[in-house]
């Protein structure tokens, strides 16, 4: 699936380790994530607890997401059938190029040449802003921190803050040097205050609110049984582009359909509580098709696929695609902590990015990205709908492996290392032998009882952990100096 | 073949596990999470949660309810007070702003300073507000541009938890949730409330009189 999307990886990152060295070297980064990870965590965590029926909720989330996926083409055509009867047009996209197309299309028969954007990880994974550039169309994001990202020309970081990695004097300088080219230039002497900042996004905004005829946003979810679609936010750029504009494109993964109207009393609670760590988000829009007089007078609802399909044929892998990006995963993981979103090289970062990127583009394009874990298993107790992610990534690994032994004529210094262990750990006699090897080698290399970096083929196992030196004597050999065995086999 | 042949396609591939026999209601979905997590009188359990997002929170009796509007209405020193279509016109106050009613340009609801509306359904639990776009709360544009917005909710729009509103919500409606201004906390995860939506945002709980219950 190389032709899955062009911005599901960024082309041209670095692989996952070579990136996170250099994050880790960053100590503004390393200070903002610390802050913003640890504040949201401490946050959800009031909010779930609040709930003494939170894992109850996040069973029926799952029990949902898994009944979808299960059904998923039924849900689909019974989602067709509600939105075209409500007035809105449905349309198919197989993969990024499609959809690209399909959205630019819709936009050039409006006559319009530019457009205001909800913030959209779905938009954001097909490059839908480059293509419409391509298309002479101009996508303005209207979130503050995508807004931040776009003036910048950077990349987001966080599926929930994406400008986390950015201080509020980096944010003033680009609103200072990059709004004019935009629209509506910084006020004078904007100072650096995250309150001036936000008043000075709402003015560059608002003339564009105020004059888009053409509006493009993801969704939250879609109800098949009514055929009605929900953006959640916060700022209310979402409700001013789901709102003002005559069109409106939604741009939806296929695998946010939900069943019945009903199912929203629980994601209502699970993703807010998650997310934000709120009881409830500032602004939540749901629509069903048009309606005369209020909003958009045209909708169009665009199904993509993407990779999706390709993930679902993957019976431990498809649980991925419950994910609602609340990104309640990255906030506890010890690694994003660290390394911060851009490392993940993927519009997908932290570890729900670690399971999805490689299934949504095939694993041979994203082969470190599983790897970029500790298995620690803190993402899956933070799960609102309980993606068992340690278990994907430990799949992942298998077929990453396979797919780098498929590639190589002869086996790699890991395969040779896992062969060799294998021979020493099947016999008790050739273990021994190793172990003393070990003790005497281990040594005489460690420096302060640590072995550090070590040269030739060990070193990219050493490069990055440190192992303890081991002890003069292995556990066998003190028990069987220490515990002489009685005649009869018992032990003393 | 279309795209939506391709894709259905390929679904029905990568679902060979699934029995052919097998119907959604054959996917156990245990619902075993409480109704409703209100345990108190739901009305001051949302003046509680409304005012935990800073929003002004007041309280009235049907008796009272004018005499506060024009009160809160008139703190704000407002020029221009959109009233929508259907909005009980004994609860309108006189003031020294000049009344706006639909048809409304844009240009206009942008000039508009105030607006005040009713609801469709409080949320007690989570402290929200939800617009259905009925008699009283007008097209969703006017609640969006107007800085300034007061609700007025009855005492029994209010219900417990979340399971409760959307079971007397209508989807068919075009519905916003509002819980508190609008809110950023894109810089530094520095919370500032007041982005696109309206800065201030004021509820009136209205309860029955006590002379008629």
């Amino acid at each position: 699936m190389s032709d899955a999307g062009t911005n599901v990886v960024w082309l041209g990152s670095p692989t996952f380790p070579r990136a996170a060295s250099a994050a880790l070297a960053n100590p503004q980064l390393r200070r903002n994530l610390r802050k913003a990870t640890t504040t949201i965590r401490d946050k959800r965590l009031a909010a779930t607890g609040e709930l003494d029926d939170w894992e109850q909720l996040r069973e029926a989330g799952a029990a949902t997401k898994r009944r979808v996926l299960r059904h998923l083409d039924r849900y689909l055509l019974q989602l067709e059938e509600s939105v075209t009867r409500a007035g809105g047009i449905v349309h198919w996209a197989a993969d990024a190029a499609e959809a690209n197309e399909i959205v630019a299309e819709l936009v050039r028969a409006t006559g319009s040449d530019e457009v205001v954007k909800v913030k959209s990880m779905a938009t954001q994974e097909i490059g839908l802003n480059e293509a419409l550039a391509e298309a002479g169309i101009r996508a303005y994001e209207t979130d503050l921190a995508e807004l931040i990202v776009q003036l910048r020309d950077d990349r987001p970081s966080h599926i929930l803050v994406p400008a986390i990695h950015l201080g509020r004097a980096e944010i003033r300088e680009t609103f200072v040097h990059e709004m004019a080219h935009w629209g509506r230039p910084a006020p004078e002497g904007l100072t650096d205050e995250p309150r001036a900042l936000a008043a000075a996004a709402r003015l560059h905004l608002r003339e564009k609110f105020l004059r888009a005829k053409v509006a493009i946003s993801g969704a939250n979810f879609a109800v098949a049984e009514t055929g009605t679609v929900g953006v959640v936010e916060s700022e209310g750029n979402g409700r001013m582009c789901l709102t003002l504009p005559e069109t409106l494109i939604t741009v939806m993964g296929i695998e946010k359909v939900l069943p019945k109207w009903q199912d929203l009393e629980v994601f209502l609670q699970l993703l807010p509580r998650s997310s934000t760590g709120e009881r409830m988000n500032p602004y939540t829009s749901t629509w069903t098709g048009t309606t005369p007089g209020d909003g958009p007078q045209t909708f169009h609802l665009v199904l993509l696929d993407n990779g999706r399909t390709a993930t679902l044929a993957d019976t431990t892998g498809r649980q991925a695609l419950a994910c609602i990006r609340c990104s309640a995963c990255l906030n506890v993981c010890p690694v994003y902590e660290r390394t911060g979103g851009h490392a993940y090289g993927s519009v997908y970062p932290g570890p729900i990015g670690a399971i999805l990127t490689p299934q949504l583009v095939g694993v041979e394009h994203a082969e470190t990205l599983p790897f970029a874990s500790t298995l620690c298993g803190a993402c899956y107790d933070a799960c609102p709908v309980q993606i068992n992610i340690p278990e994907v990534l430990t799949h992942l690994r298998a077929k990453a492996v396979a797919a780098r032994r498929a590639r190589r004529r002869t086996p790699s210094g890991e395969a040779l290392a896992m062969k060799a262990a294998t021979a020493i750990l099947t016999s008790p006699g050739r273990l021994a032998a190793a172990q003393k090897a070990a003790s005497l080698g281990g040594r005489a290399i460690a420096r302060n009882g640590v072995i550090g970096p070590l040269p030739g083929p060990l070193r990219s196992w050493t490069d990055a952990r440190d192992t303890p030196a081991p002890p003069r004597e292995t556990f066998r050999s003190w028990w069987r100096r220490t515990r002489p065995q009685h005649p009869s086999g018992e032990q003393r | 073949m279309t795209a939506r042949d391709t894709i259905l396609g390929r679904i029905r591939d990568a679902l060979v596990d699934v029995p052919a026999d097998e119907t959604p209601d054959d996917v156990p979905l245990p619902r075993a999470y409480h109704r409703s997590h209100a345990d108190v009188d739901a009305p001051a359990l949302f003046a509680e949660r409304v005012a935990d997002y800073r929003a002004r929170v007041v309280e009235a009796t049907a008796d009272t309810a004018r005499a506060t509007i024009a009160e809160l209405l008139a703190a704000r020193s407002l020029r221009a007070l959109v009233v929508p279509p259907g909005f009980p016109e004994d609860l309108v106050p006189d003031g020294a702003w000049r009344r706006r009613a639909e048809p409304l340009d844009v240009g206009e609801l942008e000039a508009a300073d105030g607006v005040l509306t009713t609801c469709a359904v409080g949320i007690a639990v989570t402290g929200t507000l939800v617009l259905d776009a009925g008699p009283g709360q007008g097209r969703r544009a006017l609640t969006l541009l107007p800085d300034y917005h007061l609700c007025v909710v009855r005492a029994d729009q209010i219900v417990g938890d979340v399971p409760d509103a959307i079971a007397r919500l209508d989807p068919s409606r075009p519905l916003t949730f509002i819980s508190g201004p609008s809110a950023t906390s894109d810089i530094e995860l520095d919370r500032v409330e007041g982005v696109h939506g309206p800065r201030t945002l004021e509820v009136l709980i209205v309860r029955p009189s006590q002379e008629h219950p």
